[in-house]
């Protein structure tokens, strides 16, 4: 194939570099996305608000402590933990209340809570609080690529141990396929859920603190991510973690080739991808679970 | 013509309105108008994607993308080449159905969740074209100072131009809905497997009625540019289509005249609630919640309800 000028074996190395760290970073806010899929069958569109929250707390985090390395890896654990006790709060609060509507209507709720999160996130970092370079300390972090290349795969292996190897993980799959089951037999379906739930939203927060020194967080970032997260899922299967996986190194490949190959229209490669991948295969590549 | 379709009562009802839409705008200010006009807008992209969301079941996730496509096409006719310009205005829709019949195509093989997302990495698809593709759409800028008849330019007159466009297209809506293809299309959404059974064509007939939903948007699509002399390319972004889909919802998305009410909804609160604070998208999002909590059949859905008693049981008989 004929490439641009000035292309070498090198910077096709490390723009694949760049590629699979960027889909590592899709993979574990898609993981979540998916799991939640999976269990609760409710796409959440907050999802991507949820992920914002968590690149500006591991941000805030990360000044708190002098912005000095050690205080990005104290982020990096702690952010996650907010966003998962927001989600906590969001389900207990109001999301339980709605299990038994339909669909649409749990769409229609985390529409409104995408809304509400992303306003929150303005009111709580300020609204011209947007487009932050990433600081030196984090851009000359050595082998940041690297480390998300190791953490991605971390986080499959945790996930897939945690719905195959322990005993809530193989309830919240007994849920997913029929919730009254496991209600008859006397597990509390409703805490289920929402363990799944915050599970799936902590994964969104940690996505979230792991982006913070690839890109500029600002508002709006969870427009961007939520649909590419949409995306990756469906062309992997609904709810099937490894097709996320799948997915999301397609995506974000695709677009660090289609950088090197046409620039301008980097942004259209994932999406002519996801299109082909959907039009072969249109319940995706793996088997969903629904 | 409409004898029997629609009773004396609604006719007078929806006679008055009318009448009082007519006359308002040399009395309201201009920012009345103003929004009126956008409201009638947003109303037209609502109804057209409510006739394939609430009377068809189809989950149509992108439908701000023919609208966006109408848009463009009006914009790049009527500013970029020398032709008349109701060949822009006609060009619009009928672009807008193209691409929807192409999209449409490939979805209707689909359904639900993954027909709406199919159809959403398809319009995302078009998106970044657009977005991208600066010397001919003008990339994230999009187009600016559109030559716009000055038939219809004034702010007045493309009121009253929108406002006439608007009550033809929703007459046509209200009898393809009551046509027998309305009324197929209706059976497919209560009952798909009977469908098929009985001989109906049901992704035939899914299809069309996309293609003809898509060329409704293509007509809201060119009364923007109209009324706004500019296009950009949040026109196709997927939050716009997210925000339509949830006004059909939140105006009732198994009545008729329920996503009108969602539109107007969603413009006031955007523009009133706008001016008090910036953040009324938190606003937006308390009050959505709100809704479904108390409200669960739309606005329109819980007045009809009240008004009379059967269109419960009439939605809960359409088999979930």
């Amino acid at each position: 194939m004929e490439l641009g000028q000035g292309l070498d074996l090198a910077s096709l190395g490390s723009q694949l570099l760049v590629g699979l760290s960027r889909a590592m970073i899709l993979f574990v806010v898609c993981a979540g996305l998916s799991f939640v899929l999976g269990v609760l069958r409710v796409p959440n569109v907050a999802h991507g608000s949820l992920y914002m929250i968590g690149a500006f707390s591991a941000y805030s985090i990360f000044r708190f402590f002098g912005s000095s390395t050690g205080g990005f890896w104290l982020a990096l654990i702690l952010a996650p933990f907010v966003v998962a006790l927001v989600s906590l709060v969001a389900e207990r609060a109001l999301f339980c209340h709605l299990y038994q509507r339909e669909h649409l209507m749990l769409l229609l709720f985390t529409f409104a809570l995408m809304l509400i999160f992303g306003d929150l996130v303005k009111l709580a970092w300020g609204p011209e609080y947007c487009s932050v370079v990433p600081p030196k300390v984090l851009r000359a972090l050595p082998r940041y690529n690297f480390f998300l290349l190791i953490i991605g795969p971390l986080v499959a292996i945790a996930l897939w141990f945690f719905t195959n190897r322990t005993k809530i993980g193989k309830i919240s799959r007994a849920a997913a396929v029929d919730r009254e089951m496991v209600g008859v037999i006397g597990i509390n379906v409703s805490w289920v859920f929402a363990a799944a739930f915050v599970i799936g939203c902590y994964l969104a927060g940690l996505g979230g603190a792991l982006v913070v020194p690839t890109v500029s967080v600002c508002l709006g970032m969870d427009h961007d991510i939520i649909i590419e997260a949409f995306l990756i899922v469906t062309i992997g299967g609904l709810g099937n973690m490894w097709g996320a996986l799948v997915g999301s190194l397609i995506f974000g490949v695709t677009h660090s080739l289609g950088v090197l190959l046409w620039p301008q229209f980097a942004i259209v490669f994932p999406y002519a991808a996801v299109v082909i991948v959907l039009l072969l295969r249109p319940r995706g590549l793996l088997k969903s679970v629904w | 013509m409409f004898r029997g379709i629609i009773d004396r009562k609604s006719l007078w009802f929806i006679g008055a309105i009318l009448i009082v839409l007519l006359i308002l705008p040399p009395i309201l200010p201009r920012f009345y108008t103003y929004i009126l006009a956008v409201i009638f807008v947003t109303s037209l992209l609502a109804m057209s994607l409510n006739l394939v969301l609430g009377h068809g079941m189809i989950f149509q996730f992108h439908h701000g993308v023919f609208y966006g496509v109408g848009a463009y096409t009006a914009a790049l006719m009527l500013s970029k080449t020398s032709l008349p310009m109701w060949i822009g205005f006609v060009a619009g829709p009928v672009v807008a159905a193209l691409v929807g019949l192409l999209i449409g195509w490939f979805c209707v093989r689909l359904t639900r969740l993954y027909f709406g997302m199919l159809q959403i990495s398809l319009g995302s698809l078009i998106w970044a074209i657009a977005f991208r593709w600066y010397s001919l759409t003008g990339g994230d800028d999009g187009i600016h100072g559109i030559p716009i008849p000055s038939l219809i330019s004034s702010l007045n007159s493309s009121y009253y131009f929108i406002l006439i466009i608007l009550v033809i297209c929703l007459v046509a809506l209200y009898l393809i809905l009551k046509s027998p293809f309305g009324t197929t299309l209706e059976a497919i959404r209560d009952n798909p497997q009977r469908c098929e059974a009985v001989g109906v064509n049901v992704r035939r007939h899914q299809l069309m009625a996309i293609v003809i939903a898509t060329f409704f948007a293509g007509i809201a699509g060119v009364l923007f540019v109209v009324l706004e002399g500019s296009v950009f390319p949040d026109l196709l972004f997927w939050v716009l289509s997210l925000e339509v889909f949830i006004m059909c919802l939140l105006g009732g998305w198994f009545t008729f005249a329920g996503p009108i009410l969602g539109a107007a909804i969603m413009v006031s609160l955007r523009t009133f609630v706008g001016i008090f604070t910036e953040y009324w998208t938190l606003i937006l999002g308390v009050i959505l919640i709100l809704l479904i909590f108390f409200l669960p059949e739309g606005v329109m859905g819980y007045f009809l309800e009240k008004l009379k008693p059967q269109v419960r049981e009439v939605a809960e008989g359409r088999g979930e």
